[in-house]
């Protein structure tokens, strides 16, 4: 059973503001049946436009997902459009008092679907529903690269979505977004833009090409491993050794959850990519038993 | 607040009389049965009773029974077995609705080089026993195919599965924890050479199963570092509740008629009314053969932990085949491979009854659903146009 507050259980059964607001102002609808939850967003503005004075929603979804859209038409209310477009997920998940970070997805969903109402509204561009997938994409407004594509989700928003919550394991993305949470097939993925989000934040520039000594190599290679690599893994229970430096070729070791997970190869291709990218380009990685 | 207990392919009530049977084994009887005096002695005499009542049920004999944990230390103990006793063959068959003590078992295996065939189903639940004879074949190790599927209940032809695969040289396993005690099972007249079983499903307490092994199939014990159960399965031996699973093997054997009579006749009715009473609703699995006692019932256009919370207030306990409740993000495997629309998949419930429902119980429940479906279908942006009218 989910260890759900007072406040979510209270929106949950007692939900504020369900329904429609016919002559609404702004609309703003999320998610899809196939991804098991959507919200449908009607907001009503005063005389000026400017405050919003209702706030009423629809939502298919699990209780979280009802909690959410019950808190944000509460918080909306009285607010003008450019204090609503501030309110982020994570006020959203604060106002009931937190959520399980499984059900954050759900909070998220919220503060887009507010998102696309105003943008939609203020005659910002929203791309048309790619009618290709049948799954829908959850979140149609972000342009970009379809990264997950069981959830319909790109990458500008994945990067929206870690950069916010400063998230740093794949675990915690799918855990907001729902990115990777099917098939699986985009975390290699998702790792590399968790790793450009945090890439971004503390990365150095570091000669690419051209000659560098042995010495210079083998500190830099550590370097990388220890800042840019071994966090991560960490973080989602696995780890890996540097074992030795043969010319190009660096030697490492996968340990505890990377030995033997099915998906090490990948791990060790984006090592590869990290160290080309921050160290050398002609590097290359090569997993040894060790 | 009073329960109404429909989740009992979750788990079940111990009954009385079993947990009286195994109460003395704890502060008084508490002696190691495999000790050389009496007072170990006076309980090895008792699992020796409780091996024997658990192979009746079976119609099995009692040198046939290993004790395990769990069911699904039953299930990874048969698969990894036949692996090993058979190590020239390199291919598994199991089923894509099986639970995930197997499931996940064969795509390990999967990983380390094994070919792993998943048997699809049909919209009605039914194994695609076209498919099976097509895949197995002379590299088959094993095939796995459960009794009964814990999220429909439907049931799957096992002993003509089983002959198919003794006629490749193929162990044969089957997951049948759902199954014991509500369908006839005699072992001495099948094929089957491995069956699963767990004691909480059938009123014994948790942490106790049996792995039934053919009298003469070859094994390899998963935990070994002792003689205990003929050095199939080391570990002190869990006496206590090992008795309590015969005398619940016991009852289930004189009561499995009620399992397909009353209780059959309550489920019937369940599913009848809310059939009756919502429009848009299905049932996973009908026309097929099915357990006695479950039915899973999709709902368009609501979500399944929303329902069970709604439910839950009211004091009904049930469960759902929606990814919202589990914590991962698709709905269930199961009903995802009968091709269960995503439109009904996320608003599906489980309610599993026991021989303690009474019609009062039902009733609640029929009174109950209609309002909490009418509550979220007024709150989804969808189906409106398929409901109005």
């Amino acid at each position: 059973m989910w260890d759900y507050t007072p406040k979510v259980k209270d929106h949950f059964l007692n939900p504020r503001n369900v329904g429609e607001i016919p002559d609404a102002d702004a609309v703003g609808e999320v998610g899809s049946l196939a991804c098991g939850d959507a919200l449908k967003l009607y907001l009503k503005l005063d005389e000026a436009k400017e405050k919003i004075v209702d706030a009423k929603f629809q939502t298919f979804g699990c209780a979280s997902a009802i909690a959410s859209s019950s808190a944000l038409t509460e918080m909306v209310k009285g607010k003008t459009l450019d204090e609503a477009l501030a309110v982020s997920n994570q006020d959203i998940a604060e106002f009931l008092g937190g959520l399980p970070e499984e059900k954050m997805h759900c909070s998220v969903m919220g503060q887009e679907a507010l998102e696309v109402a105003i943008c939609t509204y203020r005659g910002l561009e929203v791309p048309e529903h790619d009618a290709e997938h049948d799954h829908g994409h959850a979140y149609p407004e972000y342009e970009g690269t379809l990264v997950c594509k069981c959830f319909g989700i790109t990458d500008t928003f994945l990067k929206k979505v870690i950069e916010t919550n400063k998230l740093t394991t794949v675990e915690q993305v799918t855990h907001f977004t729902k990115a990777g949470g099917a098939c699986g097939g985009c975390i290699p993925k998702i790792k590399e833009l968790i790793a450009e989000v945090l890439g971004q934040q503390t990365a150095q520039p570091h000669p690419k090409t051209g000659k560098l000594s042995n010495l210079k190599k083998m500190q830099l290679v550590q370097e990388v491993l220890e800042r840019d690599i071994r966090p991560m893994l960490l973080a989602d229970g696995g780890d890996l050794e540097l074992v030795d430096i043969e010319g190009d070729t660096v030697q490492i070791a996968f340990r505890k959850a990377c030995a033997g997970c099915a998906s090490s190869g990948n791990t060790a291709r984006f090592v590869e990519m990290k160290l080309r990218e921050l160290v050398h380009d002609d590097l290359r990685v090569q997993e040894v038993a060790a | 607040m009073k329960e109404i207990y429909l989740d009992n392919n979750a788990t079940t009530k111990v009954d009385e009389a079993v947990f009286e049977e195994m109460r003395p084994y704890f502060c008084e009887l508490y002696g190691n049965p495999s000790s050389m005096h009496f007072f170990g002695g006076q309980v090895q005499g008792k699992v020796t009773e409780a091996r024997k009542r658990v192979a009746d049920l079976l119609g099995a004999t009692p040198d046939e029974i290993i004790f395990t944990a769990c069911g699904t230390e039953s299930d990874n103990a048969a698969i990894r077995s036949a692996i090993e006793v058979l190590p020239e063959r390199r291919h598994i068959i199991t089923s894509r609705v099986e639970h995930p003590a197997v499931l996940t078992q064969c795509r390990n295996l999967r990983q380390k080089g094994y070919r792993v065939t998943e048997i699809g189903v049909d919209n009605a639940g039914r194994l695609d026993m076209e498919e099976y004879k097509r895949a197995i074949d002379d590299d088959t190790a094993i095939v796995s195919f459960m009794w009964a599927n814990n999220e429909t209940g439907v049931i799957f032809p096992v002993e003509e599965a089983a002959a198919i695969a003794k006629a490749h040289g193929a162990l044969f396993h089957t997951d049948a924890v759902q199954a014991v005690g509500k369908v006839p099972i005699t072992m001495s007249a099948s094929k089957i050479d491995m069956l699963s079983l767990s004691g909480h499903k059938l009123h014994a307490p948790k942490g106790i199963g049996a792995l039934y092994l053919r009298r003469g199939t070859p094994f390899r014990p998963l935990l070994v570092g002792g003689h205990q159960e003929q050095s199939r399965r080391a570990g002190t031996e869990n006496a206590a509740a090992i008795i309590a699973l015969g005398k619940a093997c016991q009852q289930a054997g004189q009561n499995m008629q009620t399992e397909n009579t009353s209780v059959k006749t309550k489920r019937d009715r369940l599913q009848d009314a809310l059939m009756a009473a919502i429009p848009n609703a299905r049932i996973n699995g009908d026309g097929a053969e099915r357990l006695p006692n479950t039915t899973s019932v999709a709902f368009e256009f609501v979500e399944g932990e929303a329902i069970l919370l709604l439910l839950s207030e009211l004091g009904i306990c049930a469960s759902s085949g929606s990814a919202c409740t589990s914590g991962s993000l698709e709905p269930s495997h199961v009903l995802r491979a009968m091709g269960v629309p995503f439109t009904c998949a996320h608003g599906s419930i489980r309610f599993s009854l026991s021989r303690y429902t009474t019609d009062a119980e039902i009733e609640e429940v029929i009174k109950a659903m209609p309002p909490i479906i009418a509550r979220l279908r007024q709150m989804s942006p969808f189906g409106r146009e398929h409901l109005k009218g």
